[in-house]
């Protein structure tokens, strides 16, 4: 079953309308709308500089938006502080590689559920691993970092730990998972690999993704849908072989 | 291979704790009580440690007020449990020693807030003031302090109906004491709670898209670790049985830090070593007459240029080292065998 065959299965689970954010003078995201769908992945294409990060950050918290709201499931999370987003099932990586380098691949992954467990009070009196050593070692045994789990994040190569900024992202079991740019500075092996995990994850999870990515090949190969960006506006949305084909989004990026 | 991670090198902290702790049960029986003292000082100040090394060894909060703590927490003793201390009756020294840690523990959330918003050496600087608004407090009000006077006949604590007046006896009681507190220190490292401390420390910003709730974690992180200043304090009262402002001066803050630092920040035993090279060295180092202090701060300063890391620091490089030489022999003797092939 190819992710095409995807397209449009659920309802919107995440729905951005209007959404603005002013830097001064600067527009960096301006009047954008569009929605994912449950289950779908959506990539986020554009220029550098064309407002994909910003427009991240606004739906994730880290900045207020000027104008606009963004819904989640019906809901409005506008503004909501990330912590608050995490623990409603929403999930990130970001661009540059953020993995706690002094704590181990095990270590790393627990962190990244164990806020999603039991209350403060079972986190201090509680198991050590707050009871997801199981969902940790099945993580570590679905994204290939079994010979690495005892290991220091910070000794991983760039590519391992990339796959363990995504695994991270999976250890709560999300809804809406918002990948930056996943693909930056990985290997083509290691690609491949990454590919393959996040469309099973897909799959088997039910998660839906939201990628900004620039690697055409990556994007156009991984997302049932996509949406172009240039100088802060949506420019076109389709499946990939629609924007391939559309002379607006050649002109603005691809034509380069 | 990557060195193991703090977490998993902590049980084996444990060891060395327990195994310690039954050695110094015998070490001073035949020392004479300045001897005594100088390693029961040492216990207290490591506890002082202890907390400060959570705050900011492993939280990575900048805190410059960890002597106002103890200084609290030995105020509060002295007068609960000292006759003439405006607290009333008096109290038995165990209620005085949660008193202790309670109020610290309070006033380490207050002192936490302003961490919410400013940090490093800004953070650094609000508790600065903090330490020397506690410490005019300590010397000024000399209604509720004594002042320069100081604080006397701060009593000895009783147990089973046993005054802690021998100082062997009062020496093992505070080993049991600390022993404790270390014991609960090491499961609250391990703990998730631990986990999140140092993420808070290594990455606060992907901690938080995490679901780490930085607010409830910076607040325990200054509290608890103010906690452990205040229970210091309210050992170190009835140790010394007079205390004026002094101890409790910026000053000894600032020798906390360095404790802290030279121990080693974020290893669990770091304290223990820190605090005897800031406490324990200095008194052996007296046989040097006035040389002494150039020869400590030397020390300081050759320990920290060869490792920032402190002298727990200093032995993970000499570890890690050792590991990359194997490493490259191992690459050495297969490099040998590849050329050899044809």
């Amino acid at each position: 079953m190819s992710a095409r065959d995807h397209l449009a299965r659920g309802a919107p689970m995440l729905r951005v309308e209007n959404l603005s954010k002013h830097f001064g003078g600067i527009r960096a995201v301006d009047d954008v709308t569009f929605e994912v769908n449950e289950g779908e992945i959506l990539g986020i294409i554009g220029p550098n500089g064309c407002g994909k990060s910003t427009l991240f950050n606004c739906i994730l918290g880290q900045l207020q938006p000027t104008d606009g709201r963004v819904t989640l499931g019906g809901e409005e999370i506008t503004g909501l502080f990330p912590a608050d987003l995490n623990r409603r099932g929403v999930s990130r990586t970001f661009q540059l590689l953020q993995v706690f380098p002094n704590l181990t691949v095990r270590e790393n992954l627990i962190l990244a559920g164990q806020e999603h467990v039991g209350s403060m009070m079972s986190r201090l009196f509680g198991p050590r691993d707050a009871g997801l050593g199981t969902a940790a070692e099945k993580m570590i045994g679905f994204f290939n970092l079994g010979h690495l789990a005892d290991s220091k994040a910070g000794g991983l190569s760039y590519g391992q730990q990339k796959l363990l900024d995504a695994a991270m992202a999976f250890m709560a079991g999300p809804r809406l998972v918002l990948l930056d740019e996943p693909a930056g500075g990985v290997n083509l092996t290691m690609l491949a690999s990454l590919k393959e995990r996040l469309r099973a994850i897909n799959r088997e999870q039910g998660a839906t993704f939201v990628v900004i990515e620039h690697n055409m090949d990556f994007v156009m190969s991984l997302c049932d849908r996509v949406i172009v960006m240039a100088e802060g506006k949506v420019l076109a949305t389709g499946t990939p072989d629609e924007i391939r084909a559309d002379p607006a989004v050649i002109e603005a990026y691809l034509g380069h | 291979m990557t060195p193991p991670s703090p977490l998993s090198r902590l049980d084996l902290n444990l060891l060395v704790l327990l195994l310690g702790a039954a050695i110094l049960w015998f070490v001073p029986a035949g020392m004479k009580s300045y001897g005594i003292y100088v390693i029961s000082f040492w216990l207290v100040m490591s506890i002082a440690a202890m907390g400060l090394n959570l705050t900011l060894g492993y939280a990575g909060l900048k805190s410059l007020a960890q002597a106002a703590f103890l200084g609290i927490g030995a105020y509060t003793t002295a007068l609960m449990t000292a006759k003439g201390g405006i607290a009333g009756p008096v109290w038995s020294w165990p209620l005085a020693f949660l008193a202790s840690g309670a109020l610290t523990f309070l006033a380490g959330i207050l002192l936490g807030f302003p961490a919410l918003r400013v940090k490093f050496h800004y953070l650094a600087f609000v508790t600065l003031a903090f330490a020397t608004l506690m410490f005019l407090i300590f010397r000024n009000e000399q209604w509720l302090t004594g002042g320069v006077y100081g604080f006397p006949n701060i009593p000895r604590p009783t147990l089973f109906g046993v005054k802690l007046l021998n100082d062997l006896a009062f020496f093992r009681f505070l080993l049991v004491v600390t022993l404790a507190l270390s014991v609960a220190m090491w499961w609250l490292l391990r703990s998730p709670w631990g986990r999140a401390f140092m993420a808070l420390r290594e990455n606060p910003l992907r901690a938080a898209s995490l679901g780490v709730n930085l607010r409830s974690y910076t607040l325990l992180a200054f509290a608890i670790g103010a906690g452990y200043g205040g229970f210091a304090g309210a050992l170190y009262a009835p140790m010394v049985e007079f205390i004026d402002p002094a101890p409790f001066a910026i000053s000894a803050s600032f020798v906390l830090l360095l404790t802290v630092v030279v121990g080693g920040q974020g290893y669990f035993l770091g304290p223990f070593l820190g605090a005897a090279f800031s406490y324990v060295l200095p008194e052996m180092l007296r046989v040097t007459g006035g040389y002494y202090l150039l020869v400590y701060a030397a020390l300081v300063l050759a320990l920290l240029l060869v490792s920032p890391q402190g002298l727990l620091g200093l032995v993970e490089k000499l570890r890690e080292r050792r590991r990359v030489k194997a490493a490259q022999a191992m690459r050495d003797a297969s490099k040998v065998m590849l050329e050899a092939r044809p």
